[in-house]
């Protein structure tokens, strides 16, 4: 065998394992409703804020609770906890994207990503709001 | 409308500049190309002096229209959306630099910069292959142009111009009125969570990586056009080295101000953006080898193309990845939508380089040198092969992880990132590490074509000895303990501990043993050194990283991390709250928030917490230091937070607020009562009592630590709570040179101020002063980390650049002076970003 032949396979070899442990890896961006159908299995959600219901935290109590209720495109409605500090543009975010698992009704969140107007100073109608403001 | 107070002369020679960079540089890529391809010597030679020509006429312009933002960011021209945007009048100066790379389209800028810079160097060096080198930079040059141009052609805007004017882009009702500009008082400013050190000197050094990664690209290009196949490499091997030390620091400042300055708590995330410019880095790697193997042994020249190749072309793809918005909702870096434009501008650049490049590089496959003898198993340059193939596919690895976004918006698909991410990285790459770290132990001590076994084994014995001593007693005395994901990684992050230290071990004993401290030649074994020994740190310094905030106990005042609905102590509760001047017990520190101060810029806020280490039995202070984590509170209570960081040699205690109350925001309403109090009175409060012990004129010492120069009085009172905690309080009046003082004490714990307001009319009694404020309780929410052993990682990465650097001398083949000069710039510079400065 020549040893152009072993390094090939060795090649091979480490790119189907790296394809295999790839293939396992992924989770997957749901809606809300599809979410509450895959109980305990781990999701993306993308929603926002549902500002019908108050938000709750109360940090002196408790600084790693954090419970809110989404909202998303479809309608579909959940309740999050979020075991730790509450970021702190959450209720200027306009898209969050939440990633954990749900358990009957609530959605058991261990990371939030949020999409803040204010974090994108190329947004124009963010500019536009802050050159009112200024004046 | 004629509109008052603009200057619009500054923004309409910029923008002449950015056109006639545009210009000049598809005429020197013109010029170039017909250079390469001209073979009457004088008709040549008029070419490449036009192609000059018209090259440092665009490097000029570049650097006018660099010079022009600059103009307008420091004179605060805020009719300048670029200005408006970036700037803001209490900016320091340093920061006018981050502002500008701040912006997409002077980042562009920056990167163009380089391009001049290092096309200035290369048609002064690069003698015959001066002209199809100089095509691909002049090419990638019109490009770099067209991001900053903002043209309309047939109706399609080409590229975003940094002078478009503040009216032209925002609607406003008072863009109507001609004095407009004397109503906007100030630009937005540079983002605060980018007014960082890091902020102005990371954006150069990476930007500088990326551009020099043209380098090899172009001279494998040249390779092919000019058909001597191989004679490139050893031209471009200095190149290559260079490039590989200047991307290389760069990410890692990268990792280094992730670290010490956002609060991700810690220096790399396997985030898209961190990868995307990690991944050329590691296919350049793989083809320096491949250049050395070459060189050494006519074998892997093709391997070489392909390397070179592809590493500006995963440049080009990170650009892409990085700033089009396609990572949207995977990366914490997010930049900003750049709208479809710009993604199409984007996209062409990476084809016009990538699909032409890959093609001519297959075309000619057949006719590039190849030896037909095999390499021995035993050779150095099978080994070496083996490694960079590792390398690289360790990057493809990395990179379609990566690109999980590009696959879903080309398919449809709806693909999101595993649970843990990190993990799913970190259980492949530790893997590598094994492999990469054996190799660079052992193949050094290999021959080109063949060795005799024995040798290497000869060699090879005591290093191997040693490395497992060391890891035998790291078990033994530090172990890892990293159980999160099973003994099965842990197992392989002691292996892969093991081979690091060994390669660091091979490495020193091959310079000391073999080399015998010839340091000419030794430039390779130094940056294998470096970096086994990065990777040594980032194993040790992430695996035994530990959270000493945790809160594991329940609290008399504060419930911590019992779940209120699943009744379950499942919750890691890694938040941990402070009250104001009560200890807590945080790992091994007890830890105390002092009292809080306003920072230069308005709306910051520095948390002082003093940490004090004291002995378990003698209770004898042994260590004691305050950490000022700060935080930006912003008006609507939005807020960006800061760590702090003490650094000792072996390990970094790290901190960040990751919750402040808005101070402003709970004013105190309530009024101080004040009492009449002999020694030995007892008053009641609402939760407790308090007793007047004695009243001490001329206090020698005072808990406030301030100077006393004049009569002093001072109270003190043991406050005793409800549930049977002592406090003491100590209120003074002080009179000095400029009056009498009063100076309060507080105890947080019972929200308790209490003031020696003077003495009764009648002079036997004090009058003793007690507020009880209604208003909340001071206090903040902090994480805190101990990382053990991080300096190892910064360490290994100096030793690997300056190893990099001695490389890049000896085979530039720089006289000893100029290498002597060159070698001692590159320490102190690295030494100075990474260990001193900040």
């Amino acid at each position: 065998m020549k040893k152009s032949h072993i390094v090939v396979l060795i090649g091979i070899a480490i790119a189907i394992g790296a394809l295999i442990m790839l293939s396992v890896d992924f989770s997957t961006y749901d809606t809300i409703l599809s979410a509450k159908q895959k109980q305990g299995k781990f999701v993306h959600l993308i929603a926002r804020l549902d500002k019908a219901v108050p938000l709750e935290y109360d940090p002196a109590k408790n600084p790693n609770y954090l419970s809110f209720n989404i909202i998303d495109s479809l309608g579909g409605k959940a309740k999050v906890v979020y075991l730790n500090t509450k970021p702190p543009e959450l209720e200027h975010s306009e898209r969050i994207v939440l990633k954990g698992k749900m358990q009957g009704d609530i959605f058991q969140c261990s990371d939030i990503l949020l999409k803040c107007p204010s974090k994108y100073k190329d947004d124009k109608k963010q500019l536009e709001k802050t050159i009112v403001a200024t004046k | 409308m004629q509109f008052e107070g603009e200057h619009l002369w500054i923004g309409q020679v910029g923008h002449i500049f950015v056109l006639l960079a545009f210009t000049a540089s598809l005429l020197s890529t013109i010029a170039f190309f017909t250079a390469g391809r001209t073979l009457d010597a004088a008709d040549k030679l008029s070419w490449i002096r036009f192609a000059r020509i018209s090259f440092l006429t665009q490097s000029v312009a570049v650097f006018i229209v660099f010079s022009s933002i600059f103009y307008i960011c420091s004179h605060h021209y805020l009719e300048y959306l670029f200005g408006y945007k970036h700037t803001s009048k209490e900016l320091e100066f340093k920061y006018l630099f981050a502002s500008i790379w701040e912006d997409q389209s002077g980042s562009f800028l920056l990167w163009s910069i380089w391009h001049s810079v290092i096309g200035m160097i290369l048609i002064r060096k690069s003698k015959e292959w001066e002209a199809p080198v100089m095509t691909v930079v002049s090419l990638a040059q019109l490009f770099l142009a067209m991001m900053i141009m903002g043209v309309y052609i047939f109706g399609t805007k080409i590229g975003n111009s940094p002078f478009v004017l503040t009216r032209d882009e925002i609607n406003g009702p008072i863009f109507g009125m001609p004095n407009y500009l004397s109503m906007i008082k100030d630009g937005v400013g540079l983002n605060v969570l980018l007014r960082n050190y890091w902020m102005v000197i990371h954006p150069p050094v990476l930007f500088l990586g990326f551009a020099s990664t043209i380098v090899p690209f172009a001279y494998a290009y040249a390779g092919i056009q000019s058909k001597k196949y191989g004679d490139w490499i050893k031209p471009v091997l200095p190149w290559a080295l260079f490039t590989a030390c200047v991307l290389g620091v760069g990410i890692m400042m990268g990792g280094k101000w992730a670290y010490e300055s956002l609060s991700f708590g810690g220096y790399w995330a396997w985030d898209p953006v961190e990868n995307a410019s990690l991944v050329p880095w590691m296919i350049l790697i793989a083809g320096l080898h491949t250049m050395v193997i070459y060189k050494a042994t006519g074998h892997s020249l093709r391997a070489s193309y392909i390397f070179a190749i592809l590493s500006f072309v995963f440049i080009l793809y990170s650009t892409f990845l990085t700033r089009t918005g396609i990572l949207g909702d995977t990366s914490v870096h997010a930049f900003a939508e750049s709208g479809r434009p710009m993604f199409n501008l984007i996209r062409i650049f990476f084809f016009t380089f990538s699909v032409p490049a890959l093609l001519y590089f297959f075309f000619h496959y057949k006719k590039m040198p190849a030896e037909i003898r095999e390499e021995n198993t035993s050779s150095r340059e099978f080994w070496m092969f083996i490694g960079s193939l590792v390398f690289f596919l360790s990057a493809m690895f990395i990179i379609a992880k990566t690109s999980t976004p590009v696959i879903n918006a080309i398919f449809g698909s709806k693909l999101a990132p595993p649970e843990d991410i990190e993990f799913s990285y970190n259980k492949v790459i530790v893997l590598v590490a094994i492999i990469i770290g054996l190799l660079t132990a052992i193949t050094q001590y290999l021959k080109y074509k063949n060795t005799d076994a024995s040798f290497v084994f000869k060699k090879i014995a005591f290093p191997t000895l040693l490395a497992a001593i060391i890891t035998a007693l790291l078990v033994i005395f530090y172990p890892i303990t990293y159980y999160k994901q099973g003994a099965g990684f842990l197992g392989a992050v002691y292996v892969a501990i093991f081979a690091t230290i060994f390669s660091v071990v091979a490495n020193a004993s091959y310079i000391w043993n073999v080399l015998h401290f010839n340091l000419k030649s030794a430039g390779a074994s130094v940056a294998h050194l470096g970096f086994a020994l990065m990777i040594v740190g980032i194993l040790i310094s992430s695996a035994n990283k530990k959270v000493i905030s945790e809160e594991k106990f329940k609290d008399f005042q504060i419930q911590m991390g019992i779940d209120p609905l699943t009744k379950q102590q499942d919750n890691p509760a890694e938040n941990i709250n402070l009250i104001r001047q009560v200890p807590k017990k945080m790992g091994p520190y007890d830890v105390t928030y002092l009292h809080d101060s306003v920072g230069k810029e308005k709306g910051r806020r520095f948390y002082h917490l003093a940490f004090e280490r004291r002995d378990e039995i003698t209770n004898e202070l042994k260590e004691s230091f305050i950490l000022k984590p700060d935080v930006y509170l912003m008006k609507d209570n939005n807020m960006s937070s800061n760590p702090d960081t003490k650094n000792y040699l072996t390990h970094d205690v790290f901190t960040y607020i990751s919750y402040a109350l808005n101070p402003d925001a709970t004013e105190d309403t309530a009024s101080f009562k004040i009492n009449e109090m002999a020694e030995g009175d007892t008053l009641y409060y609402s939760k407790g009592y308090m007793v007047l012990n004695q009243v001490i004129k001329n206090p020698t010492t005072n808990k406030f630590n301030i100077p006393v120069n004049g009569p002093a009085v001072s109270a003190e009172i043991t406050i005793t709570s409800k549930e049977n905690n002592t406090y003491h309080a100590a209120p003074m009046i002080v009179i000095d040179s400029f009056g009498i003082n009063q100076i309060d004490d507080t105890v947080y714990a019972q929200n308790l101020f209490v003031k020696f307001a003077g003495v009764s009319s009648d002079q036997t009694k004090m009058k003793i002063g007690v507020k009880e404020s209604s208003s909340m309780i001071d206090f903040v929410t902090l994480k805190a980390y101990i990382f053990p052993y991080i300096n190892l990682v910064w360490v290994g990465l100096i030793i690997m650049a300056i190893g990099l650097v001695m490389s890049m001398i000896q085979r530039a083949g720089l006289s000893k002076s100029t290498g002597k000069i060159v070698m001692a710039l590159a320490a102190i510079a690295l030494f100075y970003m990474f260990l001193l400065a900040n």
